[in-house]
């Protein structure tokens, strides 16, 4: 039983909130190791990219939900979500068309595009917060969650109780179906195949008859596609403030870079270690370990590693590991 | 310069005259940020009074006494000292404010003292200001922290609660009041498992519903503020099953807190500064649908104000110097009582030299450094209302 109840707190409190934040720094991960790859420089407008994604998607949650379209126990959300996409993507191929080209074209070094991505991402921050205020904002609908601690202790007769958001569920399931897309596309697709190639080697690819333009317009394409899901869900799963998005980049970099830059399998691993570091690492285990120990050894202290104030501190640390240690990260991805 | 000056002398004697004039009185609160919510109807409390005494015509022969309000942001010490400022350029002969505890002391420090201007704070409760240096120029009309959290942990026994997690939010008010609730609780026989701060504003607090549910306890003490991350935290811990019922100090009544978390949050209890009786009932007759009289540091306010006006009319002087020290004497006995309402009648007393112990909406009875005594109000979350239960 004690057993169990350990299970049951460590899977509520540790493995459900690391895995959906995990599933949303993958999502942001993919984007920016695929900017990094093919377009070649790291993208700092990403977390900004992933508020705007999300901010269409609510707006346009709250107009379906206006005229009284629900997906039941679903959120809205889900169904304004292609819109989303559509108006971010659109908005990725301007930004594009008007700043990033003119310097693709001048073949600028890497660092005066990451300084232009900077520029960007304070002029999306502006656009978002000019749109929908600074606030927080509530979308979410439907169930709640699929399993409630008070029913879950109910229905067990645990001591502790497990609950699962939808916004949890979702995450994870969305995930899953968005990575499985990305790695078909990538691999059996005309286009996805081309993309590597350019990626590997953009002379031999132009010589080889690839067109640049298009393979940066796909590319844009699919990160429109990333940064929306991952910032709608991340909205769904916490709360939509704009400045928790620009907050979110240095998990996603760190999520990227321990992955290996460029790498997208590297990316999700990244994405579920930095999660899963941040969690555990804050994590007081006293309950746990009291349930574990015998009582003469049950801990009087919190038996916590790092406060919780640290915790982005965490993904920092991790970042210096691999970067000293590794730097192509995990999965041998550019070394930066 | 030498007109500047002789202008500015001049100027000097208009204020100090006698006759029919406009006394503006500064109200410096935080309009945005962590308790935008409660300001609004803070500010109309204290405007109701300046009408009031306006409208008598009994104020120092008559004059008018105006509101002009700024903003502290509540956090944000930079906004409220160049806005602490603007006002002295506007020549307030008082200011109503500061509102949250940080930025209370910054003002007090970087303007009020330089400028010798008085301050009554009506919702500045942290401790460390009872202690704090302010050539008598600092007087609130709310109580000091160290107060609320003896009547927090006499709720928390009479309920029979053992141990309680406590979290704050990180900054002056929410370190001050944790520590006051924990010294009490722990004096009165009760266990704090953990006291861990939160910071406000970010979207996720799963980590440190974590770790508070590790340390366990019969409920959790947020002592924090409603629109921030006591509000996240709350959630989360709701949302974890970590806890069902919250204690909940001054910063985390009002009517939002009910509305954004629902009916999960019925049985929650706490409690705000603030009394009952005559006073507030009169002063939420006089509101009317103006504004909600009841809610929290409204009725602080408006007695705030009242004392300024009270005390110039004693100095018969606008100049701070002169009517500062005035604020105790109308505040406390002997004398007539006054409630709100009869801020008229209290005027005419003074001014026929007599006494006047202001009763005001709060139960105003101001000790040591000039702070309130203390009345708390009871709250208890039922069926998605805070509803007054006690008044300790």
């Amino acid at each position: 039983m004690d057993l169990l109840n350990a299970i049951v707190a460590l899977t509520n409190f540790v493995i459900v909130p690391a895995v959906s934040y995990g599933s949303q720094l993958a999502l942001g991960a993919l984007g920016v190791t695929l900017i990094y790859g093919i377009l070649r420089f790291s993208n700092f407008a990403h977390g900004d990219t992933m508020a705007f994604g999300a901010m269409v998607t609510i707006l346009f949650t709250w107009w379906f939900q206006g005229m009284g379209l629900t997906l039941g126990p679903l959120p809205t959300a889900l169904l304004a979500l292609p819109f989303g996409i559509a108006v971010t993507a659109l908005l990725l191929i301007g930004t594009d068309r008007v700043v990033y080209r003119f310097y693709r074209e001048q073949k600028a070094k890497p660092v005066i595009l990451v300084i232009v991505s900077l520029g960007v991402m304070f002029i999306m921050n502006g656009i978002v917060r000019f749109i929908i205020g600074p606030d927080d904002q509530q979308f979410a609908d439907g169930a709640r969650f699929i399993v409630s601690a008070r029913d879950f202790k109910e229905w067990s007769g645990l001591d502790e109780g497990l609950a699962i958001k939808t916004s949890q569920g979702l995450t994870v399931i969305t995930t899953i179906i968005a990575v499985a897309l990305l790695f078909w596309f990538l691999n059996r697709t005309r286009t996805g195949k081309s993309m590597r190639a350019y990626s590997d080697n953009e002379d031999l690819a132009l010589l080889s008859g690839i067109n640049p333009e298009r393979v940066v317009m796909y590319t844009w394409l699919i990160v429109a596609a990333l940064t929306t899901v991952a910032g709608v869900l991340y909205g769904l799963d916490k709360s939509f403030k704009p400045f928790t998005y620009f907050q979110l980049l240095l998990p996603i970099f760190a999520s990227a870079i321990v992955g290996g830059l460029g790498s997208p399998l590297g990316a999700i691993a990244g994405g579920f270690v930095i999660a899963f570091s941040e969690v555990t690492i804050t994590y007081a285990w006293k309950k746990v370990l009291g349930y574990l120990l015998p009582d003469a050894l049950e801990p009087s202290g919190l038996v916590q590693l790092l406060s919780t104030d640290y915790k982005f501190a965490v993904s920092f640390v991790i970042l210096l590991i691999v970067l000293l240690f590794r730097p192509t990260g995990l999965f041998r991805g550019k070394s930066v | 310069m030498k007109k500047l000056l002789m202008a500015t002398a001049a100027m000097a004697l208009t204020t100090s005259a006698a006759y029919a004039e406009d006394v503006k009185l500064g109200i410096l609160i935080g309009f945005t940020g962590p308790i935008e919510s409660l300001t609004e109807a803070m500010a109309s409390g204290a405007e109701l009074a300046m009408k009031e005494v306006t409208d008598s015509g009994a104020f120092m022969d008559g004059s008018s006494v105006t509101g002009v309000r700024a903003d502290t942001g509540c956090i944000d010490n930079g906004l409220s000292t160049s806005n602490a400022e603007r006002l002295i350029a506007d020549g307030v002969a008082g200011i109503i404010g500061g509102d949250c505890s940080g930025v209370t002391g910054a003002i007090l420090q970087n303007v009020a003292i330089p400028n010798g201007m008085v301050m009554i704070s009506p919702s500045a409760t942290s401790p460390g200001l009872s202690t704090v240096e302010d050539n008598d120029l600092f007087f609130r009309t709310a109580p000091s922290d160290a107060r609320e959290g003896q009547v927090m942990a006499e709720i928390l026994m009479d309920k029979g609660i053992k141990s309680i997690a406590l979290t704050y939010t990180n900054n002056d008010y929410g370190k001050g009041l944790a520590d006051a609730i924990k010294t009490s609780f722990e004096a009165a026989g009760g266990e704090v498992t953990i006291m861990a701060a939160h910071e406000d504003g970010k979207a996720d607090y799963s980590a440190e519903v974590g770790a508070l549910a590790a340390a366990g306890g019969d409920i959790l003490v947020v002592a924090g503020y409603l629109d921030q991350g006591g509000l996240g935290i709350i959630k989360s811990a709701l949302d974890t099953g970590a806890f069902d019922t919250f204690g909940l100090p001054g910063g985390m009544i009002g009517d939002s807190l009910p509305e954004n978390v629902g009916p999960d949050l019925n049985g929650s209890f706490g409690q705000i500064a603030g009394s009952g009786g005559e006073g507030i009932e009169k002063l939420t007759e006089m509101a009317g649908s103006a504004f909600d009289a009841t809610s929290p540091y409204t009725p602080e306010s408006y007695d705030a104000a009242a004392l300024f006006m009270f005390a110039m009319q004693a100095a018969k002087s606008t100049d701070p110097a002169a009517y500062g020290p005035k604020i105790l004497e109308v505040a406390n006995a002997p004398g007539e009582k006054i409630y709100p309402g009869e801020l008229a009648k209290g005027l005419k007393i003074i001014a026929e030299g007599g006494d006047i112990d202001y009763v005001g909406a709060s139960a105003v009875e101001l000790i040591g450094p000039g702070e309130s005594a203390g009345s708390y109000r009871e709250i208890e979350v039922k069926d998605g209302k805070n509803e007054t239960v006690n008044f300790r």
